[in-house]
């Protein structure tokens, strides 16, 4: 056992080294992503809206393998009833060329806020779904998706 | 593109009153982003879907307005409150104000 605790430390340092520079890296594309996801919320939603983070789930697959088509779902927590319901949803990616990708708009008849589509994305990011309910408030959620074929935007 | 793409409606039979049905709906299109080149390196011009409508005799149920970043024949899956049997309506229309549509039956019990 004792024998293998200095290979153990040489793997730990190995990984984390490059992970280090990694970081600091995703760290600005996360700062100019969250800038992007800002913009088109002021864009759509008008400014000066206060978006608190909760009540939306965005479900993307950890791994797309093509980033031409990435299956996407929005679920919003909404009884959905005449009322308390979702008005519109944006969806929102952090680092495509252009960053709304889709909006939804929906009413009590929806019946349940939960809805489906494929996207595209051309690269690893987030994709913020921003639901703004009946009463105006707006809510926000987010997935990851890390993308090995993204799509060409050239 | 086409005269008429392939239109693909999924809406739920027998269902009853009150009940929360998944509407599925596909519409063949290429979504052409308007950031891809050809083999010339000309730039292939953007061609996509902007807006979907779902509506029960006038009455909306389910917008969604498009961008170039939805994929190629986009694909919607949505809910609905079934409350009452009538026709719905499905229209989609493109960046010209074209406009493609086909109709389902709901009957509610």
């Amino acid at each position: 056992m004792n024998r293998n605790l200095p290979r153990r430390r040489f793997l730990q340092a190995a990984v984390a080294l490059p992970a280090s520079g990694l970081l600091s890296s995703a760290a600005a594309d996360a700062e100019a992503g969250k800038r992007q996801v800002d913009q088109a919320v002021v864009d759509f939603f008008g400014a000066d809206r206060r978006v608190r983070s909760g009540r939306v789930t965005v479900s993307v697959p950890a791994i797309s393998e093509n980033g031409y088509s990435v299956p996407l779902s929005v679920a919003v927590d909404s009884p959905m009833t005449a009322e308390d319901f979702v008005r519109r949803i944006l969806v929102v990616s952090q680092s495509n060329p252009l960053p709304i990708i889709a909006s939804f708009e929906l009413g009590p008849r929806a019946g349940l806020a939960k809805m489906s589509t494929r996207i595209r994305l051309a690269d690893s990011q987030r994709i913020y779904a921003i639901a703004e309910m009946h009463d105006g408030e707006l809510w926000s959620g987010y997935g990851h998706s890390i993308v090995t074929l993204a799509a060409c935007v050239i | 593109m086409n005269e008429q793409p392939t239109i693909r409606l999924a809406v739920p039979q027998g269902v009853l009153a009150g009940e929360v049905i998944e509407i599925k709906v596909m519409i063949q299109h290429p979504m052409e982003s308007g950031y891809r080149r050809g083999t010339l390196g000309e730039r292939i011009p953007r061609n996509i879907i902007k807006f979907f409508r779902c509506s029960q005799e006038g009455e909306t149920i389910f917008e969604a307005e498009f961008h170039p970043g939805v994929a190629a024949n986009p694909l919607l899956t949505f809910h609905m409150l079934a409350e009452r049997s009538g026709i719905l309506d499905f229209e989609w229309t493109d960046q010209t104000g074209l406009r493609w549509s086909k109709q389902a039956e709901l009957s509610v019990t």
